[in-house]
């Protein structure tokens, strides 16, 4: 009988362990408290669970080149990487998951994210910041008849016949702002708008000298802003511009009267200065300018950033953020270490994740959304009661099932079921897998299929029985004999489950993970852990003649 | 002792005939449905595309709903309520939004929720659930759905190859191709959209059926073990009879965990409900009435030497 102790020993053990595995320990979690999520340290069941039920996002980049190819995009990434998690870890978010994927993705979990958008603003933001000097030297007022004659020439706009008719409107800008509410300084500068109307092509009407005269500071109506974007994009034009000059669009639309209109800026290509030397960012609220982030440049940057502005003091300099510029006040005089961005209408968290993504660096290259998956909270919270419940049911009903069928050798199988149960969720939770709404499908299936191993023993042993075998003979008969289709069954279960993790998302994954569990835990729970049952029982009542089955 | 369909000697074989042809009308009219009525419906997984989930805290009206997506230039949009007339799936997933996405697959549901939020106010509804999948990721899926059939139905058959004999293997490699068949007729009758989930369930019914004809099977391969001078009709009979009881309680407790999936799981998991539910009907189903009558048109048209049935033993 030393057999039956190593048998009975091996269920203790694998017990124990299985408690020990599933011990409530203490994690970080978003728990809902009075109505709102918010991250507690709580006491629970080590079991991981997937996006699906806790909510949160998932986050798939991928190097955007559409705006031109990226060389090493392996090695571009790995920096990326660096950076998007230092953003993340800035971010605050329990337990988030950034890895590489292949050559040429990143993927981000963020769990318990409950404004993805602002989350993936945060990520994919290049941040690269540029200080530029604004145009002096009118070189687009110069050229506004030569690139209007471009598009012409090219047949990208017809000879201007109803082109002035269209720009009429917009011409009359700087009325508008005459007698505007804006607040800026008034009597438009009419002179330059008319040396822009030189021709009338769309650059000479569309596009309008900013009030105050400002050098390299233009308008367009924000209704006419991507017909603009467009010319501006042919390569044609793009040879035409001047030499060392930049064309970018501001990052906010301004209103006068009831029109949009944006600012188009003409600067030097070379940057002052960038924000590479940047050491720290942070927001700030300051009355009259409203939210803006200031930020500190190291003592390199600082020298660098003083001489330039030294130089170009009662100059215009835009701060460019990702090719927007935020915004171009004067230089009054050189400035150190210190500057700082206006925000515009910005609110403040705008102005936190702005300086939250400068202290943590620009990305290296752009990156784009390839894929991406939001759950509410409450959404995973109600996906988990109702997949419990499920499986509470399966289980009453699953045991009712075998009780009344097999009777007494039905309630060893319906301890075998809790032994299942019991193993399945050690094993996912030692192995630490992450528990899906498909994996709990998968778990709540395996009751089912869990029992089969059983109907398969005690139908064999009934059969023996039948054939006029003793009970001990028939129970050995029947295990023997079962055994073969069980190992079946599992094999060709585990192989599909193997390639399914294989092809699978995040949520498949699961599901076959939990399978694959499943399978395991059937062998000892309802073979090996059930013949036990037996062997005791058998030792207990020697000489028995009928077995209730 | 309690005991179902013991000792039965019904003659399963018999109604081959009528099964075939119940089978493969079925097949033809979910295939049928398939050709004429627009093929399958794929969820946003593969074609790339918009779904989100919506609870609104009353319930919105459907055509202002559309007409609401329609001016924001979101149109075609699948729009199907589910649990109450308060949740909303929508489903943006016609060409020209998946091309939308091609540059960032957020922007559709950015669009979405800021077109609603204009209609019908900030808090008015809630969004449960997004999924925005760009072109390329999606036509990736797409692949390693195709991949992940073909090969474990692969290595499905290395394994029956292994396992059997051919006579047994041709015969259960061809139960399973039908359950793959019934079980997207199904699908299509029901209107499944065909996820990775949906995928998932399929290949485990595969798994699943393919159990039960093994477990025929071997009780096939131990009758002609023990009763060499039986015809093999008879055989088949009595290894179907004799296997039944096990049939019909695997199949109930099997049932009753995705039954209860089906209805108290929720709105994600049903379609994987639904079609492991069917696929344990079609899996007991092939087992009996192809796979067997495959097999005894196999064993006679290529009969076994007398002798030689000790030997169909399992090989090593």
């Amino acid at each position: 009988m030393t057999n039956l102790k190593y048998r009975l020993l091996t269920i203790v053990l694998l017990v124990l362990a299985s408690a020990w595995a599933l011990y409530p320990r203490t994690v970080v979690e978003r728990v809902k408290r009075d109505g709102v999520f918010v991250f507690d340290t709580i006491q629970r069941v080590p079991l991981k669970r997937g996006l699906d039920l806790v909510g949160g996002m998932h986050l798939t980049l991928e190097i955007d080149e559409s705006k031109g190819a990226v060389a090493n995009k392996s090695e571009a990434l790995d920096r990326a990487l660096t950076v998007v998690r230092a953003r993340i870890d800035e971010f605050g978010v329990a337990e988030p998951v950034v890895q590489k994927i292949g050559n040429d993705r990143i993927a981000v979990e963020l769990p318990g994210i409950d404004d993805p958008d602002r989350a993936t603003e945060v990520v994919q933001k290049a941040a690269w910041l540029q200080f530029q000097i604004t145009d002096k030297s009118q070189a687009f007022e110069k050229n506004v008849a030569r690139l209007d004659g471009i598009l012409r020439d090219k047949g990208i706009v017809a000879a201007a016949k109803s082109d002035t008719g269209k720009g009429a409107p917009k011409a009359a800008l700087p009325n508008l702002f005459a007698g505007g509410d804006t607040g800026k300084k008034a009597a438009g500068d009419s002179s330059a708008v008319d040396s822009v109307r030189s021709s009338d092509g769309p650059f000479a009407t569309k596009v309008v000298k900013a009030p105050g005269g400002d050098p390299g500071m233009f308008m367009v109506a924000e209704s006419d802003r991507d017909e603009i974007d467009a010319y501006l994009r042919h390569p044609d034009v793009q040879a035409a511009l001047p030499p060392g000059k930049q064309v970018k669009w501001g990052a906010d639309t301004i209103m006068a009267g009831n029109v949009a209109y944006r600012g188009l800026y003409v600067l030097d290509a070379r940057p002052i200065i960038t924000g590479e030397y940047l050491t720290d960012a942070k927001p700030n609220t300051v009355p009259g300018e409203g939210t803006i982030v200031e930020f500190q440049l190291n003592n390199e940057g600082g020298r660098r950033f003083k001489s330039e502005t030294g130089k170009h003091v009662r100059d215009y300099m835009a701060i460019v953020l990702d090719d927007r510029v935020m915004s171009a006040p004067v230089i009054q005089s050189a400035i150190g270490t210190r500057g700082q961005i206006t925000m515009g209408g910005a609110g403040l968290q705008a102005a936190q994740d702005l300086a939250l993504v400068l202290r943590a660096g620009a990305l290296p290259v752009p990156l784009k959304v390839a894929d991406r998956r939001t759950i509410g909270a409450s959404l995973g919270q109600d996906s988990i009661e109702k997949s419990v419940r499920a499986g509470i049911v399966a289980i009453v009903a699953v045991v009712l099932i075998m009780l009344v069928y097999y009777r007494f050798s039905g309630m060893m199988a319906v301890g075998g079921l809790i032994l299942y149960v019991l193993y399945t969720l050690a094993v996912l939770a030692g192995f630490g897998a992450t528990l899906t709404l498909p994996g709990l499908a998968g778990f709540v299936l395996g009751i089912g299929i869990a029992v089969d191993a059983n109907v398969l023993i005690f139908e064999r042993i009934r059969e023996e029985l039948d054939h006029g075998k003793s009970v001990r003979t028939a129970i050995e008969e029947g295990f023997k004999h079962a055994m073969t289709a069980i190992i079946d069954t599992n094999v060709s279960t585990a192989l599909t489950a193997l390639v399914l993790y294989q092809y699978g998302t995040g949520p498949v994954k699961g599901f076959a993970v939990t399978l694959l569990a499943g399978l395991a835990a059937t062998l000892v729970a309802c073979v090996f852990s059930v013949r036990t049952f037996y062997l005791v029982w058998l030792n207990r009542n020697r000489g028995v003649e009928s077995l209730s089955i | 002792m309690l005991r179902i369909l013991h000792g039965t000697k019904i003659d399963f074989i018999k109604y081959w005939r009528t099964a075939a042809i119940l089978t493969v009308a079925f097949i033809l009219v979910g295939m049928g449905s398939a050709i004429f009525k627009g093929g399958f419906p794929l969820s946003i997984e593969f074609t790339g595309g918009t779904l989100m989930q919506l609870e609104f805290t009353t319930a919105p009206d459907v055509s202002k709903l559309r007409s609401t997506l329609d001016a924001a230039g979101i149109r075609g949009a699948e729009i199907t309520t589910f649990g109450s007339s308060r949740d909303f799936t929508i489903r943006a997933q016609e060409p020209e939004q998946v091309a939308a996405q091609a540059a960032g697959a957020e922007k559709v549901a950015t669009q979405i929720e800021a077109a609603l939020k204009a209609a019908y106010g900030e808090g008015a509804f809630k969004v449960g659930r997004v999924e925005s999948v760009g072109p390329r990721v999606g036509a990736e899926l797409a692949r390693g759905a195709v991949y992940a059939i073909l090969i474990s139905f692969a290595v499905t058959l290395a394994y029956l190859a292994w396992r059997f004999e051919w006579r047994f293997g041709l015969s259960a490699v061809l139960a399973t191709a039908h359950d793959i068949l019934t079980t997207i007729a199904f699908i299509k009758l029901l209107h499944l959209e065909i996820s990775l989930t949906v995928i998932a369930a399929i290949l485990t019914v595969i798994g699943y059926s393919l159990n039960d004809t093994i477990i025929i099977f071997d009780r096939v391969r131990e009758n002609l073990h023990k009763n060499r001078k039986m015809p093999f009709y008879d055989l088949l009979n009595l290894s179907v009879n004799e296997t039944l009881p096990r049939s019909i309680l695997t199949h109930a407790t099997t049932l009753a965990a995705t039954i209860s999936l089906l209805v108290l799981a929720g709105e994600v998991i049903r379609p994987f409900a639904w079609v492991m539910s069917f696929g344990i009907f079609t899996g007991t189903f092939s087992s009996v009435y192809v796979a067997s009558p495959i097999l005894m048109w196999v064993e006679n048209k290529y009969p076994r030497a007398n002798e030689a049935r000790g030997t169909t033993r399992p090989k090593p």
